[in-house]
């Protein structure tokens, strides 16, 4: 690991050390009410008792969006590199990555086909 | 003896960069309700102190003295965590942003950046999206159906966004071949004309847009929005935590604004004969009030309009306008 990731990381070793100092300053001056069930309740729109659990099913657009994500992100994460040398790779370099990009634009157009991403 | 001197002024650079961009975070929070106030043909915060400056100091008391909450069936190790994540991904992010050119102290030499990496812009999107997982945490762990629904919304909104703000950035990094924001600014040292925003107007366009979603900022705030899922994520949060998570988004507004004038803007080089520190604190003061200027002017959109925005209309954009600059550069 080079030096500079290591300095990258010190602004992580002060917010360890400020943070901590706020929760304790914070407990200490504000109120204390762990007991009090009702008050520690979850929010539900104002209905005293939440109704059924929190686990209910969700819409599974949300997964298939986040699985489309890990491919597109990282075959961009792939032309980051190529992008930063494109002058050097030249011609050669540049249809090898559009013939790439190709195959991701064709990707994209099957998502739009099995309507992945039409939401009702 | 020398990595010593190093570190200890790094470990400095940070204390005082955590201290300013807080405070920053704060003094944004005053003047976005200042802007949006007077954009609405009202005073806004009036009480507090000469026009209600002093209410950003009455709003932090208030949040640190308030009694911290935990929902008692939250998974509790879980939630206390999730809101620490937030801040501390938005100011790790900043380590490669410089913030100023160079300048003197006392014969001493100051580079006003953290740690100049090499593949800066690819640490600030990946230390970015690992802020991804504070909204995620916090709405799984408060076992609250608004927190549930929110947290699936952000998730979805950032990832998408994501994809979009790297094809973005892909083009003008194509024309400056390097990933150092320093190389970055350097890059555009000719003058107005040479910002890269005259070669890249699209790819600044989209990373303006995927900026705001990121931030979830206002025509794509539905993480929030109060209408249809009460606060989201946040909905089982108050006090510190929330807090935490309202500090971090505002210094993630701060990051983007910094990348949008240093990538597209022409960064902190001198423009006519105003100095170049002076030249980027007006820009991200600019790119800020276009945040709540957009706010003040905009409805926001239904998250399908938002999906379809981003899969169906910028991400082609995006690949066509590589494809573009590849073309042009060979």
């Amino acid at each position: 690991m080079s030096l500079e990731l290591i300095l990258a990381s010190s602004i992580i070793f002060v917010l360890a050390i400020t943070i901590p100092i706020l929760f304790v300053l914070s407990k200490k001056l504000g109120p204390n009410s762990q007991g009090n069930k009702q008050k520690n309740l979850s929010y539900e729109s104002g209905v005293t008792n939440p109704i059924g659990g929190s686990d209910s099913r969700f819409s599974v657009k949300f997964y298939l969006v986040a699985i489309l994500f890990v491919l597109f992100d990282v075959e961009i994460i792939f032309m980051f590199p190529w992008a930063v040398n494109v002058r050097e790779l030249g011609f050669f370099g540049l249809a090898e990555m559009f013939s790439f990009m190709i195959l991701l634009i064709a990707g994209l157009i099957y998502v739009y086909r099995i309507k992945a991403l039409k939401w009702q | 003896m020398n990595e010593i001197a190093i570190i200890i002024e790094t470990v400095i650079k940070a204390v005082v960069v955590l201290a300013v961009v807080a405070g920053m975070a704060a003094f944004a929070t005053f003047i976005e309700r200042k802007v949006l106030a007077y954009m609405q043909r009202r005073l806004g915060p009036m009480n507090v102190g000469p026009h209600g400056i002093l209410q950003l100091a009455a709003d932090g008391i208030k949040l640190f003295t308030k009694e911290d909450i935990i929902p008692q069936n939250a998974v509790k190790p879980i939630f206390k965590i999730a809101p620490v994540i937030a801040p501390a991904t938005a100011f790790t992010a900043m380590a490669a942003i410089p913030f100023f050119p160079e300048f003197t102290v006392f014969g001493y030499t100051v580079t006003p950046i953290i740690s100049d990496i090499n593949v800066g812009v690819l640490f600030i999107m990946g230390v970015a999206s690992v802020g991804m997982y504070a909204p995620l945490l916090a709405g799984m762990s408060s076992t609250n159906k608004w927190a549930l629904l929110g947290a699936a919304r952000t998730v979805i909104a950032l990832l998408s966004f994501e994809v979009v703000s790297g094809l973005a950035l892909l083009a003008p990094l194509m024309l400056i071949g390097s990933l150092s924001l320093i190389d970055i600014n350097d890059f555009q040292n000719g003058g107005f004309s040479s910002w890269l925003v005259w070669q890249q107007p699209l790819a600044f366009l989209l990373f303006a847009i995927a900026g705001f979603a990121e931030t979830n900022r206002t025509p794509f705030d539905l993480i929030e929005y109060e209408a249809e899922i009460v606060s989201g994520y946040a909905t089982d949060y108050s006090g510190m935590r929330w807090g935490l998570f309202f500090i971090g988004e505002y210094a993630n507004m701060i990051t983007v604004a910094f990348l949008v004038s240093i990538i597209f803007l022409g960064g902190y080089n001198p423009f006519w004969i105003i100095p170049g520190a002076i030249m980027i604190l007006i820009k991200i003061s600019a790119f800020i009030f276009l945040f709540l200027w957009v706010r003040a002017a905009w409805p926001h959109v239904r998250p399908d309009q938002m999906m379809w925005l981003c899969w169906k209309v910028l991400m082609p954009l995006a690949l066509v306008n590589i494809l573009i600059t590849g073309i042009v550069l060979i």
